[in-house]
């Protein structure tokens, strides 16, 4: 890994990062007559797009800012890169998980017999291009653009199947996205621009501190709403509608890349673009109405929890489930204290891990078992151990039990709720988690321990591909891994403020 | 010779049009026609590049100073406007021969260029000339030669909508000379430059309120400002479909010209803004044109109809931009003229080419159109995406400006207006997307449909697809190049508002 760092520099790796993975999706445009060349190609695209990525570890981690600037937009405003300690994370998440679902994609498309692979593994490298955009954008206009060209290029993934189901989900997709991504997100990015002079994220933030507390209250609203990635309440319905994309897709973009875009982007804004002080005072200023944006995130938090309780699709249960713990890192964001912001960060990896297994899990437990519905499981982990084993672990790391992941999250998260003295977000935080157990730990029990519906008469005996278990293992073991890695993240991640 | 460029930029296609009446050849007359079209295009980009290094141009034709003579003056904002229209006259000639003279004889080709010729060079001598009278001439060119180009539609109705067009057009052109004549007989001048010297004198006088009212109401008509937009959309969609594309991106584009010389150089700011309020008229009409227009695409069966809906809603941010009359709203509704008329042009033609497919312009008829046609599908979805506003595309850059120029005058709610009228344009683009992707693909038109186009000779295909691909792909570099289009459009705003950059 050294040796390489010395062959390129930070700048470039930079470039190579963001150009790597539309290079693989021209690959494997030109490559789709030869299935099997196509998704060896695309693995090895992925593996060193994640190892380009990790070049940027050691300078960033020195504190260095390596940057590249493209072209002017208009002046004063440039579409450039930056990469900080925030996006590295963001997108070592996002192009590491990369390779790992593309292997299993490769199974699951497969066993599934979808068709339009190519265009799929396509537009599946160029919304990972978005993401890593999103990642490294030096300004809010980089990030606007990049923004909108995930909304795009994820588009054709969630209307995959093409009938009438996935048109009507791909609307309120595009709807939901475009439509406060257009109508909130870029206003709030203008006024930025017109009352701070620049779109630049900065250390400390760059609202300029003469503004108005109901101001700096509007451009907060009009951000977390905005960026309808992060699916806080109203605007969370889009996240379900996606459903109707293969599970790979669910597994990377609607628990790694597009939500984790989302809440990014919403952190980021936060950290850069308003800063500690301004939020500070804003609590100190508005009194209730500073907290508005705060408490609609714990109403997701909860709401979205008692919803996917009574979800019997298993994919919409994670969905609703996703729904809640995205409003976890806003609500982290939005606390506006150090151990919070750390909290909301490690919450972007953590849940990542655990997210994607569950994930995994759903769409081989649908080409194994040929199910969907939480009802049916009971008994099937005598049939598939590994998977369901998986599962039992993804979902105790979501409810947050050392030694797994899930628990650093809310770990600082709580203690960044004391310390801002907002006993209200704690109280949330405990219930969620008490509702997480509620919706996520009787399947994996229910598996092992419970009885099939129907008793089965042996002829279909539930097997999911081997490609589709083993990422799905590795990703569970993961939880283990990040629970163990948690603290250098952390440290890592402090550099950003 | 190069001083004599601003003469030649009107004079080249206006003596081009009899040479190919005189031709009596559609080859040659189409030869002449693109050679005539691709010069006004090299003149007005190195009159833009004059204007911008040492100021505005000064040319007396024919040697007759100012108040005897006509004056043509090249100003940024003028030079701007030349090279949009010739731009999109150049690029949009080149689309394939077949598809715009259903209605002539083969033997009478060459009537079509020798109109188009003339059209182009009515609307050349709009932006270029500083004589107010001069301007009306130069208008009515283009209207007359607009109407017989026009009622060449393959449909029956095209004569309709011609006839429709002729009679809103004559009444506005009729207003129009009845306000310059108010102005000259308070002012005694016709010159653009004399009358912004000579009116403040008289400006308080009921005449040239009313010279005011006049002109602008006819400028209006022609500018197709809601609700005075009814002859549009049957113009649009049943004229010729390269017709179609060069109006769209020209025709209302010079009429703005028009309206921002009248408000901005002759009439001022303080007049027409502080005085008498005319942005309490103007504004709400230009929420009303952003709203109804894009509700009213939402709603078309006709694609071209879809279009022509869409252009009155893009004019309301154009005519919004005049009420801001702040440098960065202004300059986002003069270069909306050039990302508009780019984008709008290339999805007329995009449109073309589906109804020479299909042989049916409706919205259902491009079923699974997408997978048939992937490059014309792309260029579709990027129009689109610049039509709603999406960054990387030219829409945007607009976009940014007008709700920076709105959020600097202290209006939100505009800025939040226009923002939603982005979001029905997601609507309106967006089905029309679903279609092309998700549909299956209609059999081929059938040929005994007497009203279907023959499908074109073999190779124009190549024909059709240059030239929507030359204004897609400037759609995209205007979208993050901004320097010949923000850039220009900043400068020729404070030109207008007579700041210093």
């Amino acid at each position: 890994m050294n040796g390489l760092a010395t062959l390129i520099g930070a700048e470039q790796a930079l470039l190579a990062a963001l150009i790597l993975p539309v290079l693989g999706a021209a690959c494997v445009a030109l490559l789709g007559r030869a299935p099997q060349v196509r998704d060896a190609v695309l693995v090895a695209f992925a593996l060193v797009t994640f190892l380009t990525t990790i070049q940027l570890v050691a300078p960033v981690a020195a504190g260095e800012r390596p940057g590249v600037e493209l072209f002017e937009f208009i002046s004063g405003i440039s579409i450039a890169f930056e990469v900080e300690p925030l996006g590295l994370v963001f997108a070592l998440v996002a192009s590491g998980l990369w390779g790992v679902t593309a292997v299993y994609a490769f199974g699951y498309m497969r066993a599934h017999h979808e068709s339009n692979q190519t265009r799929f593994f396509g537009f599946f490298a160029l919304a990972i291009a978005a993401a890593l955009g999103i990642a490294f954008a030096r300004n809010l206009v980089t990030f606007f653009l990049f923004y909108e060209l995930l909304t795009l290029s994820t588009y054709p993934l969630v209307t995959h199947h093409q009938d009438d189901e996935a048109r009507a989900g791909g609307r309120v997709y595009l709807g939901i996205l475009f439509g406060t991504s257009v109508a909130l997100l870029l206003l709030a990015v203008i006024w930025t621009f017109q009352v701070a002079g620049t779109t630049e994220f900065q250390g400390g933030g760059i609202l300029p501190t003469e503004l108005t507390s109901g101001v700096v209250l509007a451009l907060l609203a009009l951000y977390v709403f905005g960026i309808g990635k992060a699916a806080v309440m109203p605007f969370h319905r889009w996240l379900p509608a996606a459903m109707v994309a293969p599970a790979p897709v669910s597994a990377l973009l609607h628990a790694v890349a597009v939500v984790k875009a989302g809440v990014f982007g919403v952190l980021k804004v936060i950290v850069y673009v308003f800063g500690l002080d301004t939020l500070t005072m804003l609590r100190g200023d508005a009194g209730l109405g500073g907290r508005v944006v705060l408490y609609m995130a714990c109403f997701t938090v909860v709401a979205a929890s008692v919803v996917a309780l009574f979800q019997d699709n298993l994919k919409r249960r994670l969905a609703y489930s996703t729904v809640s713990q995205l409003s976890y890192i806003v609500v982290g964001a939005l606390l506006a204290h150090p151990l919070a912001w750390l909290g909301a960060a490690l919450h972007i990896v953590t849940h990542a891990v655990g997210k994607i297994t569950l994930f995994f899990c759903a769409g081989a437990i649908q080409v194994g078992a040929h199910k969907k519905k939480v009802s049916e499981l009971g008994g099937l982990g005598r049939q598939m151990p590994w998977t369901m084993g998986a599962f039992l672990v993804a979902s105790l790391s979501i409810i947050g039990l050392p030694p797994l992941a899930g628990v650093w999250g809310k770990w600082y998260l709580v203690r960044g709720a004391l310390a801002v003295d907002e006993p209200i977000v704690v109280v949330v935080l405990f219930a969620s988690s008490l509702l997480n157990i509620a919706y996520l730990l009787p399947i994996g029990v229910q598996a092992f321990f419970g009885e099939p519906p129907a008793p089965s008469d042996g002829s279909d005996v539930a097997k999911a591909p081997q490609l589709c278990v083993v990422p799905l293992v590795l990703t569970a073991f993961l939880t283990l891994v990040v629970f163990v890695a948690a603290p250098q993240i952390g440290s890592f991640v402090e550099g950003a403020w | 010779m190069s001083e004599h460029l601003p003469a030649l930029q009107v004079v080249v296609p206006l003596l081009a049009a009899p040479v190919c009446f005189a031709l009596r050849n559609a080859a040659f007359a189409r030869a002449v026609c693109l050679a005539a079209t691709w010069s006004s295009l090299a003149i007005a980009w190195t009159l833009l590049r004059q204007v911008l290094q040492s100021g505005p141009i000064s040319y007396a034709l024919g040697g007759w100073p100012a108040p005897l003579g006509i004056e043509y003056r090249v100003t940024v904002v003028g030079a701007f406007l030349l090279v949009v229209v010739s731009a999109v006259a150049s690029i949009v000639l080149l689309y394939d021969r077949g598809s715009e003279q259903q209605r002539l004889p083969a033997s009478r080709h060459y009537l079509y260029y020798a109109t188009f010729l003339l059209c182009l060079a009515g609307l050349l001598g709009i932006p270029i000339t500083g004589d107010l009278f001069n301007i009306f001439v130069f208008v009515e060119i283009s209207s007359l030669a607009t109407y017989a180009l026009i009622a060449l539609g393959r449909s029956r109705r095209a004569l309709l909508a011609a006839y429709s067009y002729l009679i809103v057009g004559t009444i506005g052109a009729t207003f129009f000379l009845i306000g310059i004549g108010m102005l000259y007989q308070m002012t005694g001048t016709l010159n653009i430059e004399d009358l912004r010297q000579r009116l403040p004198d008289v400006l308080d006088t009921r005449t040239v309120l009313i010279g005011f009212s006049f002109l602008v109401v006819g400028t209006a008509i022609k500018l197709a400002v809601f609700p005075l937009h009814q002859w549009l959309p049957n113009a649009y969609s049943y004229a010729p479909a390269k017709v179609s594309a060069f109006l769209a991106g020209t025709a209302t584009k010079v009429s703005y010209y028009v309206m921002l010389r009248l408000i901005f150089s002759i009439f001022g700011v303080g007049f027409v803004f502080a005085t008498h309020r005319f942005d309490l008229v103007l504004m709400p009409l230009s929420l009303a044109a952003m709203l109804v227009g894009a509700i009213a695409a939402c709603y078309q069966d006709d694609l071209r109809r879809l279009l022509a809906y869409s252009s009155i809603s893009q004019v309301g941010y154009m005519t919004l931009a005049i009420c801001l009359a702040n440098v960065q709203g202004l300059a986002g509704g003069i270069v909306h003229t050039m990302n508009h008329g780019f984008t709008k042009s290339a999805l007329f033609l995009v449109i073309a080419t589906f109804v020479q497919r299909t042989g049916s312009s409706s919205v259902g008829s491009v079923a699974g159109l997408g997978r048939v046609m992937p490059l014309q599908g792309i260029a579709f979805l990027v129009g689109g995406l610049s039509l709603i506003g999406v960054p990387g595309t030219a829409g945007f850059v607009s976009k940014w400006l007008l709700v920076l120029g709105a959020l600097e005058k202290g209006q939100v709610w505009v800025a939040v207006a226009m923002l939603l009228s982005s979001l029905l344009a997601v609507v309106y683009v967006w089905r029309v997307v679903e279609k092309l992707y998700f549909g299956e693909p209609v059999a081929s038109a059938s040929s005994e449909d007497g009203e279907s186009e023959a499908p074109g000779p073999s190779g124009s295909a190549l024909w059709r697809a240059t030239p929507t691909a030359l204004l897609i792909g400037l759609v995209i570099l205007l979208g993050i190049w901004t320097e010949p289009s923000a850039e220009v459009a900043l400068a020729a705003a404070s030109e207008l508002l007579g700041v210093a950059r």
